[in-house]
């Protein structure tokens, strides 16, 4: 099971869960776990997030990949100039 | 062609690896167009029968519009339309859409780029005509009638958060704070990073500091206003050639806000004369678009350097607190900080980026870092290098140094003993990847500027940076000529040099010279998805894309060769430019250059073309350590910048000239942020300085030669070790002027810009004349 650490403002729509272990292998199936399990997340909460998968920032990949002793990060999208 | 979010292996191995282009200094294939004045910005496109396109802007820093007569103006002789709100469908409320790096709010952008209930800030749009000549325009804007209803004003962020301020946008709902039913606010949203317990670790700490810091609003400074030309036709087909980063982004932003098809409209970038992340947005575009629609004429509108001040984004001025615990030994056991950042008119500040970058420098165990968007009577504020990042280190790390001083350690050292490395968890969060600040702090330590004493009166200070760096969506292709020269087609706009570091990766990975690739930078009918330039990103995801169309093209010349030898392509390996057959056809078949296999490519089965488009993932992220040395007049307050150097991780450099310029040009925006630059509010919220003869950029004999060092800590999901470079280097220059001041005179400045009446006054003070001090 990865473990799935929301940062930000998420935790205010999970019911102050900031911590998880979620059976996923992609990105997409991540999100689709958490909007099902936390019904107050944002319809759109997942474009303005980005995914830190060990370490490396994923923004908008439905299908990077999840291994199962992954260490994944919700964090805000990142943008430059 | 290929598509995929994989990284292409290619040529490229990281570091070590000797090529024959990438890492050198080549000739810039923009250079002779620039120095000639050849190359077409913004302002330069005429088109027969075009118009004049004026804008009205507000007087007041917030009023209500009652109402806006422009009959008058529509009246007189030569002008061919006038819009105002009424020619823009409001947007609905609560949407937001993903376009360009972030999600965008379009409601509040179709009030930005005109005014609709309200007049937000000194500047902002109120309407705007299209007339056959400058004069007319000029003078149909002064026969538009609008009643105004003068309201309170806000600039200064902590001020706004106050019950009682005049209040923004009355429907405002703060995201991530509770907020009683019915109160209104400014405050746009409230963010939270960090791990572990401060107050466990302060109570670790043998010393504290605790300060509290201003920064004031500055502008990216670009030469070049904002410019543009529109043209749509009676069909509703729309073409638009305008200065930006992104002319995709431009594209999307402009067809919602018309309500066009977005294939409807062509969109071209022109030469850009700076951008920093300030022509990631739309200001003119859709008006001009919406005053062509109805004259059916190509409408041109250009800034002035005043409308660029007054209505265009800087980035946020703000207030911050700091507090940081450390051992004797240098053990940072706590850090703390509170980031207020002004968003100007609407939200979307960058202080969530500047709570994540804040402490980003340092592996600590108890961290947290708060942060509040805040909106205030200003333009909207824009991307700026590392946005939100500058502001939140200088006090970061002006704290780091004094606490330093503090313990009695040298600052390198110090950062050193708290430097992160791969495995680190960062302060916001996840562990980084490979990344080299503990090589950029070695470097910085051990460079002769370091190493070399001071002159009497002389300060040294020191400061560390982080930017993140992103990817994202990026599409190139190669058009192979029948002479075996190759197109190289792009739509990432050339800010900082990437026609030169894409083309020099095309050139390594084909094996044929650089002189046989031309870049192009194409309108957005002409080539899939292209992310706009920003977030240090073209040279890390076009790198991909390039490196990929290359491989998609050498597979198709290895499938041409297999044929015309009548063996299977498993036994054709492409290298140096050419075909050779392996696996013991060595003996009985010539190599087919590029040349040759280009020649009959009609015969061999048409055109051949290598394309690839990527969502690129994995940006690396980039430190950079900045060592400055200043003298200051007593006598004027005046501070002299003697000996500068910039130490900064860029992966893989792949043309060392325009590395070393991002690094020198981010620190002189920076010796400008700390010294000078800063927006000056009357007491009616409008900008006293609107020009670059009251709103001081550092000029030539301002600065020294600022001396660089690249450090290459390769970047493992790039095909070369690619890794950002264009906005690290604005994030420690304000930290690094500010130790170097203490340094010297045995002041700690907390606010910017630390300029010559501010840093006098705090000289007399500090020897008794308090009548001076500020």
């Amino acid at each position: 099971m990865a473990r799935i650490v929301l940062t930000g403002n998420l935790q205010l729509h999970t019911e102050g869960v900031s911590e998880l272990e979620l059976d996923v292998n992609t990105i997409r199936q991540l999100m689709r776990q958490l909007s099902t399990r936390y019904p107050g997340l944002p319809a759109d909460f997942e474009d303005e997030v980005a995914v830190s998968i060990d370490g490396t920032i994923y923004q908008d990949d439905w299908f990077a990949e999840i291994a199962p002793d992954s260490e994944v990060h919700l964090l805000p999208k990142i943008g430059g100039g | 062609m290929t598509d995929s979010n994989k990284t292409p292996s290619g040529n490229g191995t990281g570091n070590g690896k000797e090529y024959k282009w990438v890492g050198t200094r080549a000739v810039r294939p923009d250079g002779v167009d620039k120095v000639t004045g050849r190359a077409k910005f913004g302002a330069d496109l005429h088109l027969p029968n075009m118009l004049v396109g004026k804008v009205l802007r507000s007087p007041h820093a917030h009023a209500h519009i009652r109402s806006i007569d422009t009959s008058a103006a529509e009246a007189l002789s030569g002008v061919k339309a006038v819009v105002t709100r009424d020619d823009f469908s409001d947007q609905p409320k609560g949407a937001v859409q993903p376009a360009g790096e972030m999600t965008i709010n379009y409601r509040d952008m179709v009030r930005n780029v005109m005014a609709r209930e309200k007049a937000l800030y000194e500047g902002h749009a109120i309407a705007a005509v299209a007339a056959v000549d400058a004069r007319i325009a000029a003078k149909a804007l002064s026969l538009i009638k609008v009643d105004f209803e003068v309201l309170p004003h806000v600039i200064d962020p902590v001020a706004a958060m106050e019950s009682g301020a005049p209040i923004i946008q009355e429907d405002l709902m703060t995201e991530g704070m509770e907020q009683s039913p019915g109160a209104m606010t400014n405050i746009a949203k409230r963010v939270e990073f960090g791990h572990g317990d401060v107050a466990v670790g302060f109570a670790e700490a043998d010393v504290v500091i605790e300060r509290e810091f201003t920064t004031q609003p500055v502008h990216q400074g670009y030469i070049e206003p904002h410019a543009c030309v529109a043209s749509m036709t009676e069909d509703g087909q729309g073409e638009l050639w305008l200065s930006t980063q992104g002319h995709y982004v431009a594209r999307g932003h402009c067809a919602t806000l018309l309500g066009l098809d977005v294939s409807k409209l062509r969109v071209q970038a022109s030469e850009i004369g700076g951008g920093f992340g300030g022509k990631t947005v739309v200001y003119l575009e859709p008006l001009a678009l919406a005053l062509s629609r109805k004259a059916c004429q190509p409408v041109k509108m250009t800034m002035t350097r005043e409308e660029v001040f007054r209505a265009t984004g800087p980035t946020s001025g703000a207030h911050l607190w700091v507090k940081v615990g450390a051992t004797n030994d240098g053990r940072i056991t706590a850090a703390d900080a509170v980031l207020k950042y002004q968003a100007g008119a609407f939200p979307g500040s960058p202080v969530a980026q500047g709570a994540q970058c804040a402490f980003a420098p340092y592996e600590l165990n108890h961290v947290r870092t708060v942060g509040y968007d805040i909106l205030v009577n200003r333009a909207k504020v824009a991307a700026y290098r590392a946005p939100g990042a500058p502001i939140a280190e200088y006090a970061t790390e002006s704290v780091m140094d004094e606490i330093a001083g503090v313990i009695g350690m040298d600052p390198l050292a110090f950062r050193l003993k708290n430097a992160p490395k791969q495995g680190s968890q960062s302060s916001y969060g996840p562990k980084f990847p490979v990344i080299g600040c503990i090589e950029t702090l070695e470097a910085a330590r051990d460079h002769d500027h370091y190493q070399t004493p001071l002159k009497p009166g002389q300060g040294r200070g020191v400061a560390t940076g982080y930017w993140f760096n992103i990817g994202g969506q990026t599409s190139a292709t190669l058009n192979l000529s029948e002479d075996g020269s190759v197109a190289l087609v792009l739509g990432t706009v050339d800010v900082g040099g990437t026609r030169a570091s894409l083309s020099m990766m095309a050139a390594e990975e084909l094996g044929i010279d650089l002189d046989k690739v031309r870049p192009m930078i194409v309108d957005t009918s002409a080539l899939g998805y292209n992310m706009l330039t920003g977030g240090s990103r073209v040279t890390f995801a076009g790198g991909i894309a390039v490196v990929g169309a290359a491989q998609d093209l050498i597979g198709t010349l290895k499938d041409r060769a297999a044929k015309f030898w009548d063996i299977s392509v498993d036994d054709v390996e492409w290298a140096e430019g050419e075909a050779r057959a392996t696996n013991g056809y060595t003996d009985n078949m010539q190599p087919l250059s590029l040349q040759e296999i280009a020649k009959d490519m009609a015969k061999t089965g048409g055109p051949i073309v290598g394309a690839h488009s990527i969502n690129a993932q994995g940006a690396g992220p980039s430190f950079g350590t900045h060592v400055v040395d200043v003298d200051v007049d007593r006598e004027t307050g005046r501070v002299w910048v003697t000996r500068y150097t910039v130490v900064q991780d860029a992966g893989k450099a792949i043309h060392p000239s325009y590395v070393e310029g991002q690094y020198q040009g981010g620190a002189v925006q920076g010796i400008g942020w700390a010294l000078n630059e800063e927006y000056i509010y009357d007491d009616k919220g409008r900008l006293e300085n609107a020009g670059f003869l009251d709103y001081r950029v550092p000029v030539c004999s301002d600065v020294p030669m600022i001396d660089t060092v690249i450090v290459e800590v390769a970047n493992p999901t790039h095909p070369y070790g690619v890794r950002g470079v264009g906005e690290t280097p604005i994030v420690p220059p304000m930290a690094a002027i500010s130790n170097a001041l203490a340094n010297a005179l045995g002041i700690r400045f907390t606010a910017l810009p630390m300029s010559p009446p501010k840093v006098l006054a705090a000289i007399k003070a500090a020897n008794g004349d308090v009548t001076t001090a500020n």
